[in-house]
């Protein structure tokens, strides 16, 4: 167990963007070194037209690209993929140094929804998270929608989705709460933007869910509207602001924090798996 | 008439004409604009509902601004036996459209066009719909 979250834990405190990808036409787990050569050649190749980021003639790209067995719901999806950049300097052969510049994790979670429906050659990878410089994201998306007929797109999170969360994730017991829990809003037609961050101390926060949650283990929409709705009366007792005419746009708690724009971080490993169980199924709405 | 809220200030009771049809927006969203119609309901009278009332959601081109549960507006529907119509004010084909829609329905409830009443073609509306 100790073991399982080592080789997740890459993941946590990270910020990650969020994509939703088609299902993979012929990629299969034997191959992951000969993607990894194919990838490398490509990027090389890039780089040579000029398309490439800021590297200097001296740093080369290495290309790994694994499998993370433990990383799935259940038995019945792929393991997750990991696809890492790294800068090799050169200067000195022998000993050369090596730097993450950027990692590509094609995972599903519990994505039996999918996989269920689609055909023999195909593989169900629908949620991919990134980690790096949008140039080299740019690349890699090319070469394996080249490479496998496959189709990426920004996973976009509704104010709906987000509530969700921020439900959620609230009535998750963690060790150490130390996070407030925070909403951020963006208010519309405004000539200037202008964001409003709501702050709730977390026991605050897990009390007032405490009292709306009626089966622990189970969330139905009614609860959380019902979440929502009282932290909208506090908020407008206070200051006179109809929070609910605003539009939801990150919410932030000590489990994690997510972003409408598709933006994830995790931060604790327990509830890892369900947070990215719920990032697939949004993935797979999207992609349907 | 326009308003942001029922029920309507009674200084222009007089001044006011038949009141045909009774649209109320929803803004996809917005979860206020939901909250806002449905205190609003509570003020119309009961007969207006025999077909005089109609639920327009907007907004509905851009799934991910989505703040409100499409469930509750389908059962705003259901529950008060009225129809609810779809469209994105931000494009004008689909606003023409729309207001079109409207106006044939308004046209209908005031009993412009022969052999339809208002009742009949809710009716109609809410059970196509269905299918």
């Amino acid at each position: 167990e100790r073991s399982d979250s080592q080789r997740t834990a890459f993941l946590l405190r990270k910020q990650w963007t969020l994509y939703s990808v088609t299902p993979l036409y012929r990629f299969y787990n034997t191959c992951l070194k000969d993607y990894a050569r194919l990838l490398s050649a490509f990027i090389a190749a890039e780089k040579q037209k000029g398309l490439a980021v800021e590297v200097g003639a001296e740093l080369d790209i290495k290309v790994t690209v694994s499998s993370i067995p433990d990383l799935k719901g259940s038995d019945r999806d792929q393991a997750a993929i990991l696809v890492q950049l790294s800068l090799r300097s050169s200067s000195s052969p022998k000993k050369p140094e090596e730097k993450l510049v950027w990692s590509g994790c094609f995972c599903c979670v519990f994505g039996d929804h999918l996989s269920e429906n689609v055909p023999e050659n195909f593989t169900c990878l629908p949620l991919f998270l990134v980690n790096g410089a949008e140039s080299y994201t740019s690349i890699v998306g090319t070469w394996f929608q080249k490479t496998f007929d496959c189709c990426f797109r920004r996973l976009a999170i509704s104010p709906l989705n987000l509530s969700w969360m921020a439900a959620m994730w609230t009535g998750c017991k963690v060790d150490k709460i130390s996070s407030a829990m925070e909403l951020i809003f963006s208010v519309p037609c405004l000539p200037y933007p202008l964001d409003i961050s709501y702050a709730i101390h977390p026991e605050d926060a897990k009390a007032l869910w405490d009292t709306v949650q009626k089966t622990p283990g189970e969330i139905t929409q009614e609860e959380v509207n019902v979440f929502m709705d009282c932290l909208y009366s506090h908020f407008h007792r206070h200051f006179k602001i109809h929070l609910s005419a605003t539009k939801l746009v990150k919410v932030s708690t000590a489990v994690a924090s997510a972003h409408c724009d598709g933006i994830i971080k995790f931060l604790q490993s327990k509830y890892l798996t369900g947070v990215l169980m719920l990032l697939t199924e949004l993935a797979i709405s999207q992609i349907q | 008439h326009l308003t942001t809220s029922l029920p309507l200030s009674s200084e222009g009771d007089h001044l006011r004409p038949r009141i045909d049809l009774i649209v109320f927006v929803i803004d996809i969203k917005s979860k206020y604009s939901l909250k806002n119609v449905e205190a609003s309901l509570a003020h119309v009278d009961a007969s207006f509902f025999l077909g005089k009332v109609c639920f327009l959601v907007t907004g509905v081109g851009r799934v991910n601004y989505c703040s409100v549960d499409m469930n509750a507006i389908w059962k705003l529907g259901e529950v008060y036996c009225s129809p609810v119509l779809y469209c994105e004010l931000e494009l004008e084909g689909i606003r023409n459209a729309t207001a079109q829609r409207l106006l044939r329905m308004l046209q209908i409830c005031a009993g412009h066009i022969p052999g339809v009443s208002a009742l009949s073609f809710g009716t109609l509306m809410r059970n196509s719909s269905n299918d």
